[in-house]
């Protein structure tokens, strides 16, 4: 336990580096960009990985916290009061996509989160005075919380890394609580936990509600990030991005969603800025580099291929993936050991 | 008083009559067995009695309390438990783990997302000894998924009786059981003090013969005959339905 939390405070430690160590604004962006999505991925995980209920909508619920957001500031009140209109107006499109998707689960419940999803990307699209269509709402202005000024990158990002870490450890609270438990258990044997006296309809639904306080925290994150929101952050594929993170990463693990997170966003941004130079002789290393040239600029194809590799060798996700690998890895390696003083099935504990 | 009552209880699926007309009493303390052949339609019975399937007609009532109406997940907290005759547990979790949540369900930090679950000793303590009561607790912290049939068994009893309830339905206890694990069930089941009514299915009748008071045969629906032991026994409708005319 105590590497653990050694492991744990020197990420923290890293993390809160990285303006420091980090010369240039553009890489400092890309950090905070990794957290915002972290806070999204880590609140779809409640759902996805605790919950057993796969949403195809949540880009819906931070959309909807976003657009509340620079609705009211476009409107000329305070941040204070946009952030509080945001945290309202995503939690209120939860419990209304909760009370509509949850009488669902599996397939069904998948679809009529996208569906509602669609929704409201539909009304983000067409109702113009509002929304401003298709060109979107600007936002002028970042708050300064405290007399702190999150105008400059490296001010945003350490807002953002606050409410990361704030949500990260709401998450490690909320799995490892009774009520954690209870959700866990409406994923493995739902029937079972009825007949335990669990109200399994209700224990999804808060489920679904602290899952949408997070995609909200998200969805003002972003707004403020970007000081722009238009229809595309509602999209379907902005939903479909979430779970790729969450999957990727690992569903029903606490750390999974946050390294998905930086994978999609590190392949998404900065891959697709490399290019190779290749002279023109086309030897073997040109061609490598020429392919893997093709590959960064079109970096969807690049994500679909990380995700296939994913898919064969860790189905599980990253993080769980590459616990199991150095777990037989271990194993192996104490097996070759010539001493017959470790007995064998002491690699069988865990952590 | 009565433990549990069922009156006139009807239930189709389409135009099949899978429970027809039933008329249960049983007194509290009482070990019932209800037996019957293949497709008589006790489990749809316990389904109806537990309220996972909501009856046709008929009522249910529970210590003279009409529970017909009440949603199944509230009658645990009534005084009813149930195992299920295929094994509902939580494979991924160790066995000490599916202890602790029969207790949850009846516990209100069942709704607690800030207290941490493995620090709540009284519930451990509590979940240990369910299962030191059908001698578990020394491997408690073990997988469920690397444990025997009969041991799974011996949980899914442990879970039930954990709960205290007052009235008890198992499922087929013994089904897909070995002769040891037989008998362990059995001596288990023995030992479970009166003041739990204990209402038992089981298709194989002379396994569970000599733990009921009472019995009650099933037959595509209704029921064909009750009485004490040696009343059913002698009785030559059970006859009939087990071995044919």
């Amino acid at each position: 336990m105590s590497v653990r939390y050694a492991a744990l405070a020197a990420a923290v430690l890293a993390l809160i580096a990285v303006p420091y160590v980090i010369s240039g604004q553009y890489y400092v962006n890309i950090a905070s960009q990794i957290l915002l999505y972290a806070v999204f991925a880590l609140g779809l995980n409640i759902l996805v990985g605790y919950g057993g209920l796969v949403s195809l909508g949540h880009a819906g619920l931070s959309g909807a916290a976003s657009y509340a957001a620079a609705y009211l500031l476009a409107h000329g009140h305070g941040h204070a009061v946009a952030i509080a209109g945001a945290l309202a107006a995503g939690l209120l499109t939860s419990a209304v996509f909760a009370a509509l998707s949850l009488r669902a689960s599996g397939i069904s419940f998948i679809m009529i989160t996208l569906a509602l999803g669609e929704i409201i990307w539909g009304l983000a699209y067409r109702w113009i005075s509002i929304t401003n269509g298709d060109n979107g709402i600007s936002v002028s202005t970042r708050p300064a919380p405290f007399g702190i000024s999150l105008a400059s990158a490296d001010g945003f990002y350490n807002a953002t890394l606050v409410l990361f870490l704030f949500s990260l450890a709401a998450c490690a609270i909320f799995v490892n609580s009774p009520f954690g438990a209870a959700l866990a258990g409406t994923r493995d044997q739902p029937r079972r936990m009825n007949a335990l006296g669990f109200h399994v309809w209700m224990i999804r639904f808060w489920a679904f509600m602290f899952s949408g306080l997070l995609s909200s925290v998200a969805g003002i994150l972003f707004v403020y990030y970007n000081q722009f929101i238009s229809p595309q952050a509602l999209a379907l594929t902005a939903s479909a991005e979430g779970l790729l993170m969450v999957i990727s990463g690992g569903a029903g693990t606490l750390l999974g969603p946050v390294v998905g997170a930086a994978l999609v966003v590190i392949v998404k941004n900065v891959v697709s800025g490399v290019r190779f130079d290749v002279s023109g002789q086309m030897g073997f290393a040109d061609i490598v580099k020429f392919i893997l040239n093709g590959l960064f600029q079109h970096w969807n194809f690049l994500l679909g291929a990380i995700f296939v590799l994913i898919v064969i060798f860790m189905p599980e996700g990253l993080v769980p993936g590459t616990v199991r690998l150095a777990r037989v890895a271990w194993r192996r390696a104490n097996r070759r050991k010539p001493s017959a003083a470790v007995p064998a099935p002491a690699a069988e504990q865990k952590p | 008083m009565t433990a549990l009552a069922v009156k006139g209880l009807s239930k189709s699926f389409g135009g099949l009559r899978v429970t027809a007309n039933v008329d249960l009493v049983v007194q509290p303390g009482e070990r019932r067995l209800i037996i019957g052949p293949n497709g008589a339609g006790k489990t749809t019975l316990f389904n109806l009695i537990t309220g996972e399937l909501t009856p046709d007609a008929g009522a249910v009532l529970l210590f003279d309390r009409d529970i017909t109406r009440t949603p199944s997940r509230d009658r645990p907290h009534l005084g009813m438990a149930r195992t299920y005759q295929i094994i509902t547990l939580f494979p991924n979790d160790t066995i000490l783990r599916n202890a602790v949540l029969a207790l949850l369900g009846l516990s209100p930090l069942r709704w607690n997302p800030f207290a941490t679950l493995h620090r709540q000793q009284h519930l451990l303590d509590e979940a240990r000894a369910a299962l030191a009561r059908v001698g578990l607790e020394h491997m408690a912290d073990r997988p469920l998924a690397e444990t025997s049939y009969g041991e799974k068994r011996r949980v899914e009893i442990a879970m039930a009786l954990a709960q205290r309830p007052r009235v008890l339905l198992l499922d087929e206890p013994f089904a897909g059981l070995s002769i040891d694990e037989r008998r362990d069930v059995r001596m288990l089941l023995a030992a479970i003090p009166r003041d739990v009514t204990v209402v038992m299915i089981e298709h194989d009748m002379d396994t569970a013969l000599e733990l009921a008071d009472r019995i009650t045969l099933l037959h595509f629906g209704e029921v064909v005959c009750e009485g004490t032991r040696a009343e059913v026994v002698a009785d030559p409708r059970t006859r009939e339905v087990y071995l044919g005319e």
